[in-house]
């Protein structure tokens, strides 16, 4: 990745003038992430936050050689990961209904899937539904399926990011993906569609 | 199979699509400014109309008087090298009120500053232009005494005209040592007697006095001596007011200055 590559030399040189340009260009994937790891909007804009506010930290931080040596990616994920779990521990994170009081299906944040003919085909009553079912995975296999699927990290990267046997990263987006089938199938069968 | 049951394929299509949600436009700005590489502003209505108002962890930085935002986050960048972005509407309700009571002399706690770009001089003029009180002026060489440089008077004027938070910091309560009003950073002599005007300072009373070469009001019962618009002096009857053009011709007659507004 050419870009990523100039963004880590620029915060080398400059960390307070790239910044910006670094979050710029990581923000819509790192909120991606925790939205569909957290399932609720406000959550994922303040684990991104924290997420961004962490790295500036280090980075204001680091020598540039450190800097210049760090991948950039992973390393975004990984924090972003940590900030996650340490508001699942506290139980901070607010439990996402399936559907709001009134009964109507909780409401997607803005996004441009319209402008993707690809995407657009797809219902987004279908991809409501993949969100909420996602959403109700338990945290390992939701974690790995994010990774995998959403993000499109190889097994060898999550089994990194991690810390696990990439046989056990395999074996959780498995699983994950099969209840979320059957999940899926579920909730057609019962409202009859 | 379950004809209803999607494919393998499908769900992985499905999950793949939900990467393309946009962030928040709130998201950047507040990165920003909790890591201090951006600061806020809030535009404010005041008796010189609308100015800007900047801040960062540390205090405020600046209030700049532009028509328009534009213009003010362009000479904000070019002057203080970080981006200035609005303020969220929660933290400017919050802020406002003690902003609007400042600027009408009703707020006495001080509001956090940040001059730290300043040097120790001109944070030591402006510290002392935040004594004078609502309503009352002093001249410039009675910033410089204050702070123990008699002799910097025209370095003082140079501070004052450079102040960075004009209006917050009542720099336009510092006049010429002969009475007359002065230079005012944010927008000249005009704008600077329309706001001590609003403020009660009765700047045409002031300019009358420099015509007259009256700088000090004394009370012929107690034998003091103060700046006309010291509230002590406000209180001497007509009768029994004196009036002196030098603090040498005063204490002649037998007059010592006053403790509050200390001419002398």
């Amino acid at each position: 990745m050419v870009l990523e590559e100039e963004l880590v030399l620029a915060l080398a040189a400059n960390p307070g003038q790239a910044f910006e340009a670094m979050v710029l260009h990581w923000q819509q994937r790192v909120y991606a992430f925790a939205l569909r790891l957290t399932g609720s909007p406000q959550d994922a804009e303040e684990i991104a936050q924290d997420t961004f506010v962490r790295a500036w930290r280090a980075l204001s931080q680091w020598p540039p050689e450190r800097i210049r040596a760090m991948r950039m990616r992973a390393w975004l994920y990984q924090i972003a990961l940590n900030v996650f779990r340490n508001r699942v521990a506290r139980r901070s994170l607010t439990v996402i209904p399936l559907e709001s009081p009134d009964g109507r299906p909780v409401i997607e944040p803005a996004d441009d899937w319209r402008e993707r003919p690809e995407v657009a085909a797809e219902s987004a009553e279908l991809r409501q539904r993949m969100a909420a079912t996602l959403v109700a995975l338990p945290a390992h296999m939701r974690v790995a399926v994010v990774l995998r699927h959403v993000e499109g990290f190889t097994y060898r990267e999550i089994a990194e990011l991690l810390e696990q046997p990439e046989g056990t990263v395999k074996a959780h987006v498995h699983r994950g993906t099969r209840q979320l089938r059957q999940a899926l199938q579920h909730e057609r069968v019962e409202v009859g569609v | 199979m379950n004809r209803d049951q999607p494919s393998p394929r499908a769900i992985v299509q499905t999950l793949h699509n939900l990467r393309t949600v946009l962030p928040p436009a709130t998201l950047l700005p507040s990165v920003m400014r909790l890591t201090g590489l951006a600061d806020s502003y809030i535009p404010l209505e005041t008796p010189v109309g609308t100015v800007f108002v900047a801040w960062n962890v540390r205090g405020i930085t600046a209030v700049m008087r532009r028509d328009d935002v534009g213009n003010f986050t362009a000479d904000y960048l070019r002057q203080f090298q970080r981006q200035a972005i609005a303020a969220d509407a929660t933290t400017a309700n919050a802020l406002r009120p003690a902003l609007e009571a400042t600027v009408r002399g009703e707020r006495k706690a001080p509001l956090p500053f940040d001059l730290h770009k300043l040097t120790e001089f001109e944070q030591a003029v402006l510290r002392k232009a935040l004594e004078i009180p609502r309503g009352q002026v002093r001249p410039y060489g009675w910033i410089a005494r204050e702070i123990g440089r008699p002799g910097a008077v025209r370095a003082v004027g140079s501070a004052l005209k450079h102040n960075p938070i004009p209006l917050l910091i009542p720099c336009h309560r510092v006049v010429l040592s002969d009475g007359q009003l002065g230079q005012y950073a944010m927008g000249g002599t005009n704008i600077k007697r329309a706001l001590l005007e609003v403020e009660g300072a009765e700047p045409e009373t002031l300019e009358t006095l420099a015509q007259q070469h009256v700088q000090f009001y004394g009370s012929d019962t107690t034998n003091v001596f103060c700046f006309p618009t010291c509230r002590h002096a406000r209180r001497v009857t007509l009768q029994h007011r004196v009036t002196f053009g030098s603090v040498r011709e005063a204490v002649a007659s037998g007059y010592r200055p006053c403790k509050v507004c200390r001419p002398a």
